[in-house]
């Protein structure tokens, strides 16, 4: 049985560009969810706004240690993963604001979008269902003889006590399925604190029950959670085995856009470090970013939302005349389709 | 030739299935091996077919996602539930994600879920149940529910070829009740899924029946012609999912009467189901008000003599179908 491995020795063979695409996406998915934020506030978007601030060096290490072919399928705090592992600005957007052209043609909202095509799983909202869903994709490639791809899923402290969460890291871990299962433990299950989740001194713990390896990092971190996400995936790359990996973090932000999170440890939040500020310095301090880039990167993606945003507007909203009401893909007989 | 059970036209449909498209794999509790099921299902597949019978752990819920998953990396996964009781644990992932699949994405989810459900003696509450409501309510999902040796073959062909996700309740008492000497699966046809089938021509009234309770409405009309000179019509619905609505509406047409036999609970029922259509839609071809026969509404009892009084029998449908006529 494998015990819980600390991935700190391999930070320093994290290549320079591996770690500027990581920040980069970090900023990617904050700026992206600082203008949801104001959206939201404005009454532009139909439904609710979960964003991931302070998780986003976790999760962008998830999205950037993938390659095409992946198998991606993250929960309600991944934008920046998302947009790392290659979804564009456009696209949220288009989920966000309800547009016909979306993903999820209005039928489906906001942290629900995903494109098979693109191998982001469109998640439901029931937490844990994912994990299978992924699982049985990488299932399918082995039985088609299509080796090669990983699957990373994405999940909550909370959510780790769901049945489906563990019956899924069972069945990967008795398959050898390659699947990486990325646990964002952001101290809090909506208002509930961890003791109400879980008694275990770490989550990680839980990979020696199931018989694969574990990791754990800072990720407020980025590069130690770059190092971690990418020890993990390669790991379940090359031995095919399935992981799990346990990032320590704190939710910047309440649940959900409607939540202010004022049931939070005041203090905790004082002290905590936010990935944002942190990446740029010590990316500077190690002579990755020049003094200065970030800013001029900030100033480009801001332009890159705006113009997506200004496309976006401006495309048709779903709209019921246009919806064929099918449920089914095949049309059987005595099944109409509106009532 | 010895008579084909309705079992072994299962297997025997899974084996073509396998052997015809190899992106058709089984996964379920104890499928592998040997063994082959619990009830014998998939017995000797796993030598023929290898790795394309899996045995899963004893995690519905998982189980069933995994087929989601490998079902939208398209292929044509067959999970099997011990028992219809313990797909509740699935049923979030059949309803809430199989079942809004190709809406939500515009991609199918060409899973087959294989269900053995329905009342045995000594059964119990939780090894009885059936699971057409419960599934057929949700949008995106298709209920077969055969109750031949030829439509157990042919609708689990169907149900595998479909791209949308089938639940397929297999009787357990049909297993080896239910036999066919002239099965012959080069042969075999069934009508399309949403049709029904007229097991038995009759003027007086129609029985809508399905599953094992087919052969309960088959022994009533025996009973209503010899004893009391009343011609039944009994129609098979074979398929919960869409419903065959033409083949009931048709029937009540022709009878002006309806009485509909389940063995599943009263409450929201498919039985309900059929007599919403015909108040909606046939209200004009009645002659006496539809009547439904369902076990009763309790749990599933474990005696057998209890478990005789709880599940509607052929004296039941013979009493509905004589108050309706007499109406
Ligand atoms: C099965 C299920 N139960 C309840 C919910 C409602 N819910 C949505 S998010 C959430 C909290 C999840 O906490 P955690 O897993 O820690 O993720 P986080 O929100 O902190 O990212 C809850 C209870 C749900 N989506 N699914
Ligand atoms: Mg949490």
């Amino acid at each position: 049985m494998q015990a819980a491995t600390s991935m700190d020795s391999t930070v320093t063979d994290l290549g320079h560009e591996l770690r500027r695409t990581h920040l980069r996406a970090m900023l990617n998915g904050r700026l992206l969810e600082e203008r949801l934020r104001s959206l939201y506030r404005q009454g532009l978007i139909h439904g609710g706004v979960y964003l991931g601030f302070g998780q986003e060096a976790f999760s962008a290490a998830g999205g950037c240690c993938l390659q095409k072919g992946d198998v991606f399928a993250p929960l309600i705090r991944d934008m920046a993963g998302r947009l790392a592992f290659g979804e564009t600005v456009e696209e949220v957007l288009r989920t966000y604001l309800g547009k016909r052209s979306g993903a999820m043609r209005g039928r489906d909202g906001n942290i629900h979008r995903g494109s098979l095509e693109q191998g982001i799983l469109p998640m439901i909202s029931h937490l844990g269902a994912m994990l299978p869903t992924a699982a049985g994709i990488l299932l399918a490639r082995r039985l088609r003889g299509a080796s090669g791809s990983v699957g990373l899923a994405a999940i909550g402290d909370g959510a780790m006590a769901c049945g489906a969460t563990h019956e899924a890291l069972n069945a990967v871990a008795v398959h050898r399925l390659p699947l990486v299962v990325m646990v964002a433990n952001n101290g809090y299950s909506y208002s509930s604190p961890n003791s109400c989740a879980f008694a275990c001194d770490d989550l990680v713990q839980r990979a020696e029950g199931y018989g694969i390896p574990g990791h754990h990092c800072d990720a407020t971190d980025p590069k130690a959670a770059l190092a971690t996400m990418a020890g993990a995936i390669t790991a379940a790359r090359e031995t095919g085995q399935a992981q799990l990996v346990v990032g320590k973090l704190l939710r910047l932000c309440g649940h959900g856009e409607h939540d202010d999170g004022a049931y939070m440890d005041a203090a905790q939040r004082e002290a905590a470090r936010d990935c944002l500020s942190f990446g740029p310095e010590q990316a500077v301090a190690d002579g990755i970013l020049a003094a200065g880039e970030w800013d001029q990167w900030r100033q480009v993606i801001t332009t890159t939302i705006d113009t997506a945003l200004a496309t976006v507007e401006a495309e048709p909203d779903a709209e019921p005349a246009q919806e064929d009401w099918q449920a089914w893909s095949e049309s059987w007989p005595g099944l109409e389709a509106a009532p | 030739m010895s008579a084909t059970s309705y079992a072994g036209a299962l297997r025997l449909a899974l084996d073509h299935a396998l052997r015809d498209d190899d992106d058709v794999f089984i996964y379920g509790q104890d499928v592998a091996g040997s063994f082959g099921g619990a009830f014998k299902i998939t017995k000797g597949l796993s030598d023929r077919y290898g790795d394309r019978v899996i045995n899963a752990p004893i995690s519905e819920d998982a189980i069933a996602g995994m087929a989601i998953g490998a079902a939208m990396e398209g292929m044509r996964p067959v999970i099997e539930f011990q028992f219809a009781d313990f797909a509740t644990i699935a049923f979030n992932q059949l309803v809430n994600h199989a079942g809004t699949t190709y809406w939500r994405t515009g991609k199918p989810c060409p899973l087959t879920a294989r269900l053995p459900v329905g009342g045995t003696p000594g059964g119990g509450p939780f090894h009885s149940q059936m699971a057409e409501a419960w599934l057929g309510h949700h949008p995106g999902m298709v209920v077969f529910a055969p109750a031949t040796v030829d439509d157990a073959y042919c609708m689990l062909r169907q149900a595998i070829a479909s791209n949308d996700p089938v639940i397929f309740c297999e009787h357990k008492y049909l297993y080896e009740q239910v036999r066919d000497d002239s099965f012959n699966p080069d042969l075999a046809s069934a009508l399309p899924a949403g049709e029904a089938a007229i097991r038995r021509h009759g003027r007086d009234c129609t029985v809508v029946a399905w599953s094992a309770m087919l052969y309960d409405a088959l022994r009533a009309a025996d009973v209503l012609a010899r004893e009391h000179g009343i011609e039944i019509e009994v129609i098979d619905l074979r398929c919960l999912r869409p419903l065959p609505r033409d083949g009931v509406l048709g029937s009540v047409s022709r009878t002006g009467r309806l009485v509909v036999a389940s063995e599943d609970f009263p409450f929201g029922g498919v039985a309900a189901e059929l007599l919403a259509l015909v108040a909606q839609h046939g209200f004009g071809l009645l002659d006496a008000p539809p009547v439904r026969v369902s076990s009763l509404d309790t749990p599933i009892p474990f005696h057998p003599s209890l478990w005789a009084a709880h599940r509607p029998q052929a004296a039941d449908i013979v009493a509905a179908v004589i108050q309706t006529v007499r109406f």
